[in-house]
C-alpha cells in the first residue's frame, strides 16, 4: 500500500465529489420534460421527431402502473429484437469473420443479460459475435437499459417529492430524453478520448502480424476432408507396481504406481480412438479488431460492463492505459453519484442527498481498503515457492494497472452494477475476492447501477427510517410522508427477492451435476464461483469468477432467470412504493421527526445495509471465501 | 385495447429509432472522428518494420523463448498471446494447478537468468495476466533478464538497460498506474540494434 496509491485514491474520490453537483444539476434539466439544456438546438428536433414516430404525447404523464407497464413492454420488445439478431447473425451483414448463429440458450441468456443491464457474458465476444451483433443487438441495451434504470430512479424520486399526486412522469419521455441528452453526448466525448489512449475503432477484419519468434503447437491431424484422424490405442489405468514376488513396491511407505492396459470383461485389452496430434508452426498473430471505443464508452457510463473482448477491460485494446482506466472507473460512478444530488435537489433537502452519498462513500472506502490490503499482501502459498513478497498477488492482473488499480476497479465495478473487470476476480486472494462478492450481495447500492443504485438505496432508507420509528415508538416519516405498512412490505419484498433468488439458485447448482460440471476450481473456491455467478446475475452486475464455465444450457437458463428476477421482480414493488408515496399528503415537521440527514442518519443507514447483508449472506460466505482465507494461511491446496 | 396498441407502437418504434441513433449514427460519428484524429491508434497501434512487414501491435504482447529476447509474462490466452482468445487462468488462490505452474515457472526463471535457488522472483514473471496479452513486464523483471540478453547478444548490460529504460511506459501523468517495460518494442529495438 504505497503512498502513490493513496494519492490515486484521493484523486479519484476528489474528482468524483467535484462532478457530483454539476451532474446532479444537469440531471434535473434532463429529467424534466420541459427542461432546457444547451444541447436543445441540436437535439430538440430529433426528440420531437422521435415522439411523433412513437405516437407519444410528451406532456401526458403516467400513473405508476402505466409507467411500469410501458417499461416492461419496452424491455420485452427490445429483448426480442436482440434475440432475433443473435439467432440470425449469419444471414445479416457486418460479419467478416463468418460466425454462425448463436445457440438458442446462449441467445436467450445474452438477450436477457443485456436487457436487464447485467451484461453477463457467457460468450467470448471475439469468437462468437459478429460486428452487427455487438454494435446493434448488444449496444442498444447498453443505452436503453441504462436509460430505463435512470428513468425508474427519477420516477421514484418524483414519487417521494410530490404529494397528493396521481402520476410519476412519462416513461417514454424519460427514456428518450435520458438517451439523447445525457448518455449520447457524454459517450461521444469519452469514446474519442479513449481512442486517443489507444482504444481501437474500426470495421476491419482481424489483422495478421508476423511473429518475431514463431512457435510450435500440437493440433489434431485432419484428413483431406477436414475430418480428424484418429488412432486405436489401448486404454491405460494406474495400478500398483509389483515385484517378482507379487508384492507391491513401496517408496517411503507409498505404493509406486505404473500404467497397465485396462482389460474388459473378456480379459481383452480395452481399446479407444484418440485423435492423432501433429506439430503446427504458429508464425502469425491474428489481431482482433472492431468498433470498440464507441461500445466501451457506454459500457462504463451506463454501468453495463459487457466487454467487446472476452478479457473485458483487462484487454489492452479495451483499456490501453492507466489514464483510460481512471476515466472508465470515473464513468461508472458519474451518473449514480449525480443522482444522489438530484434526489436532494428534487426533495428540497440537499443535506439528505449528500448524506446518502456519504453513506455510499463510506461503504465504498471500506471495500477498497480491504480488497487493496488483501491483494497487496499476496498469497502466502505462492510466496513460499519464491514469489517476491512485496509484489502482492499478480495472478490475473495487468502490469500497467498493478495491485492498487486492480483492487480499486474491482470494488468500483461491483459497488455499481457495472461488472466490467480489469483483472480476473477468480484469481484474487480469498479476502480480495470476498469484497466484490459481498458488494453485489448488498444489492449494489454503493453508488450502484445507474438509477438502480439509487432506488435500491432508497429501499434501505425507508427501512432505516422505519427502524428508527420503531425505536422511538412513533409512526415513521420520510421527508414529510408517513411510512406505513404498505411501503415497508414493498421494501421487504424487494430485499427478499434478492436473497431468495441468489441463495436458492446457488444452493441448487451446488448440489446438481450440471452445477458442479462447470467448475474450474474445487474446494471452497468452487462454492465461491457458483455463489458469485448467481449474485452477479441477480444484482445485474455481470462480472464473474470467470473460471466457471457457464456457457451450458443449464447455466445459461438459470442465470437468465436469475437476471430477470433480480431486475424486474425488484422493480415492481419499488414502483408500487413510488406510486403510493406520490399520493400521500405532507405531514408538517415536528420535534419527533427523525432527521434524514447528518451523522446519526448516515450511521443508521450503514447499520441497516450491513445488518441485512450480513444476516442474509454471512453463513454462505463463511463456507466460501472466509474458510478459504484460513486454508490459504495453512497452505491447503485443491 | 386501443391504448395497448398505442403502447406497443411506442415500444417498437422507440427500439428501431434508438437502434438507428445509438447503434448506427453514434458509432459512425466516433469512427469518423477517431480515424481523422487518431488514425494510428484507432487501427490498433500497429508496428510495421522498414520492410513493410506487420510485426504486431504496441499494445499486445507476444511470446518469446530465446535467450536473446526479453520474455513476456506467462499467458493463458489460447496457446499463448492469442488476441482472438483473450483471458486469464482463472485459478483461485488454493488451486493445485496454479501452485504447480507457478513452481515450474519459478524454477525455469531462476535457471534461465542464473539466479540463486532461493532468490525471490518478481510476481509478474511467473503469473498469467488477466488478458493473456499483457504487453508489459515489471521493471525489476526486465532488470533481472538484462544480463542474459546482453550475454546472448554480445552487448554490454548497460546498453541493454538503456534500451529497457527507453521502452518503459508509465505511470500516466506521473502518478496513475504502474511503470511497465514494453517487451515487443524492446525486443524489436534490440533486433534493429544488432542488425546495424
Amino acid at each position: 500500500m504505497h503512498s502513490i496509491d493513496w494519492l490515486q485514491l484521493s484523486v479519484f474520490v476528489g474528482v468524483l465529489a467535484l462532478i457530483t453537483k454539476p451532474m446532479g444539476l444537469y440531471l434535473v434539466r434532463v429529467l424534466d420534460a420541459r427542461g432546457k439544456t444547451w444541447l436543445d438546438p441540436v437535439l430538440k428536433p430529433l426528440e420531437r421527431l422521435t415522439y411523433w414516430a412513437m405516437g407519444v404525447k410528451p406532456d401526458q404523464e403516467q400513473g405508476w402502473k402505466q409507467y411500469t407497464f410501458a417499461m416492461l413492454l419496452f424491455s420485452l420488445v427490445s429483448c426480442l429484437f436482440t434475440y432475433a439478431i443473435l439467432r440470425f447473425q449469419h444471414l445479416l451483414p457486418l460479419n467478416p469473420q463468418g460466425f454462425g448463429p448463436v445457440s438458442p440458450d446462449l441467445a436467450f441468456n445474452t438477450a436477457v443479460s443485456f436487457v436487464t443491464n447485467t451484461n453477463w457474458q457467457s460468450y467470448g465476444g471475439e469468437s462468437t459475435m459478429s460486428y452487427l451483433s455487438q454494435m446493434v443487438a448488444l449496444v442498444i441495451h447498453n443505452f436503453t437499459s441504462a436509460a430505463t434504470g435512470i428513468a425508474l430512479a427519477a420516477a421514484l424520486v418524483r414519487g417521494i417529492a410530490r404529494h397528493t399526486a396521481q402520476t410519476i412522469g412519462n416513461f417514454w419521455v424519460d427514456l428518450v430524453r435520458i438517451t439523447y441528452y445525457l448518455l449520447l453526448p457524454i459517450c461521444l466525448v469519452v469514446a474519442v478520448f479513449l481512442v486517443s489512449q489507444g482504444m481501437i475503432q474500426n470495421f476491419k477484419p482481424y489483422t495478421k502480424a508476423k511473429l518475431t519468434e514463431p512457435y510450435t503447437i500440437q493440433v489434431p491431424k485432419t484428413d483431406d476432408k477436414g475430418q480428424p484422424v484418429t488412432t486405436n490405442v489401448a486404454v491405460l489405468v494406474q495400478a500398483p507396481k509389483l515385484d517378482e514376488k507379487g508384492q507391491p513396491v513401496m517408496t517411503n511407505g507409498v505404493a509406486m504406481m505404473v500404467d497397465v492396459p485396462k482389460l474388459d470383461e473378456k480379459g481383452q485389452p480395452a481399446m479407444t480412438n484418440v485423435p492423432v496430434m501433429v506439430d503446427q508452426k504458429v508464425e502469425e498473430q491474428a489481431i482482433a479488431q472492431g468498433p470498440v471505443a464507441s461500445q466501451i464508452a457506454i459500457k462504463m457510463l451506463g454501468t453495463n460492463g459487457g466487454g467487446f473482448f472476452n478479457a473485458n477491460a483487462s484487454h489492452p485494446f479495451e483499456n490501453p492505459t492507466p489514464l483510460s482506466n481512471f476515466i472508465q472507473m470515473l464513468s461508472i460512478f458519474t451518473i449514480g453519484s449525480g443522482l444522489t444530488y438530484y434526489l436532494g435537489r428534487m426533495t428540497k433537502n440537499q443535506a439528505h442527498g449528500w448524506s446518502v452519498w456519504s453513506a455510499m462513500m463510506l461503504l465504498f472506502l471500506g471495500g477498497v481498503l480491504l480488497c487493496w490490503w488483501a491483494e497487496s499482501r499476496g498469497n502466502p502459498i505462492h510466496q513460499q515457492l519464491g514469489v517476491a513478497v512485496a509484489d502482492g498477488n499478480m495472478e490475473g492482473k495487468e502490469v500497467r494497472f498493478g495491485i492498487f488499480n486492480s483492487a480499486l476497479f474491482a470494488t468500483v465495478t461491483t459497488d455499481a452494477s457495472c461488472g466490467a473487470v480489469n483483472s480476473m476476480h477468480d484469481s484474487f486472494t480469498a479476502l480480495g475476492g470476498f469484497v466484490p462478492l459481498f458488494n453485489m450481495q448488498l444489492g449494489e447500492i454503493i453508488i450502484g447501477g445507474v438509477g438502480a443504485g439509487l432506488y435500491g438505496m432508497l429501499v434501505f432508507v425507508v427501512l432505516a427510517v422505519f427502524i428508527a420509528g420503531l425505536m422511538v415508538g412513533r409512526t415513521p416519516e420520510y421527508l414529510g410522508k408517513k411510512i406505513q405498512s404498505y411501503e415497508v412490505k414493498m421494501a421487504m419484498l424487494a430485499l427478499l427477492v434478492l436473497a431468495l433468488s441468489i441463495l436458492g439458485f446457488a444452493a441448487w447448482a451446488s448440489v446438481s451435476q450440471w452445477g458442479l460440471a462447470g467448475l474450474n476450481n474445487s474446494g471452497p473456491h468452487g462454492l465461491s464461483e457458483i455463489l458469485y455467478a448467481f449474485s452477479s446475475a441477480n444484482g445485474n452486475n455481470g462480472s464473474a469468477f470467470a473460471g466457471l464455465n457457464a456457457n451450458t444450457p443449464w447455466y445459461n437458463t438459470t442465470i437468465g432467470l436469475a437476471m430477470l428476477i433480480g431486475r424486474f421482480l425488484m422493480i415492481v414493488p419499488i414502483m408500487a412504493m413510488a406510486g403510493s408515496l406520490a399520493q400521500k399528503k405532507i405531514v408538517p415537521l415536528s420535534a419527533g421527526t427523525f432527521p434524514v440527514s447528518g451523522f446519526t442518519f448516515v450511521l443508521l443507514l450503514l447499520g441497516t445495509v450491513l445488518l441485512v447483508g450480513a444476516l442474509n449472506f454471512l453463513p454462505c460466505l463463511t463456507l466460501g471465501p472466509i474458510v478459504e482465507h484460513f486454508q490459504t494461511l495453512l497452505g491447503k491446496l485443491y | 385495447m386501443k391504448e395497448f396498441f398505442a403502447e406497443i407502437r411506442g415500444a417498437v418504434m422507440s427500439t428501431l429509432i434508438l437502434a438507428v441513433v445509438c447503434c448506427g449514427l453514434y458509432p459512425l460519428v466516433v469512427f469518423g472522428i477517431a480515424q481523422a484524429l487518431f488514425h494510428d491508434r484507432a487501427n490498433g497501434s500497429l508496428i510495421v518494420d522498414p520492410s513493410g512487414t506487420l510485426r504486431g501491435s504496441r499494445l499486445l504482447g507476444q511470446q518469446f523463448t530465446a535467450d536473446k529476447y526479453f520474455h513476456s509474462r506467462p499467458s493463458a490466452a489460447g496457446n499463448g498471446y492469442d488476441p482472438t482468445s483473450s483471458g486469464g487462468s482463472n485459478f483461485g488462490p488454493t488451486s493445485q494447478k496454479l501452485h504447480d505452474s507457478i513452481a515450474q515457472n519459478i524454477a525455469d526463471y531462476r535457471a534461465q537468468n542464473g539466479l540463486a535457488t532461493n532468490a525471490p522472483v518478481p510476481a509478474d514473471a511467473v503469473t498469467a495476466s488477466g488478458s493473456g496479452l499483457d504487453p508489459h513486464i515489471s521493471v525489476r523483471n526486465a532488470e533481472l533478464q538484462a544480463p542474459r540478453v546482453a550475454r546472448a547478444r554480445g552487448l554490454s548490460v548497460e546498453k541493454v538497460l538503456e534500451l529497457v529504460r527507453s521502452n518503459t511506459e508509465g505511470p500516466d501523468l506521473g502518478f496513475l498506474g504502474e511503470p511497465g517495460v514494453n517487451v515487443l518494442t524492446l525486443n524489436l529495438a534490440l533486433d534493429s540494434l544488432n542488425a546495424k
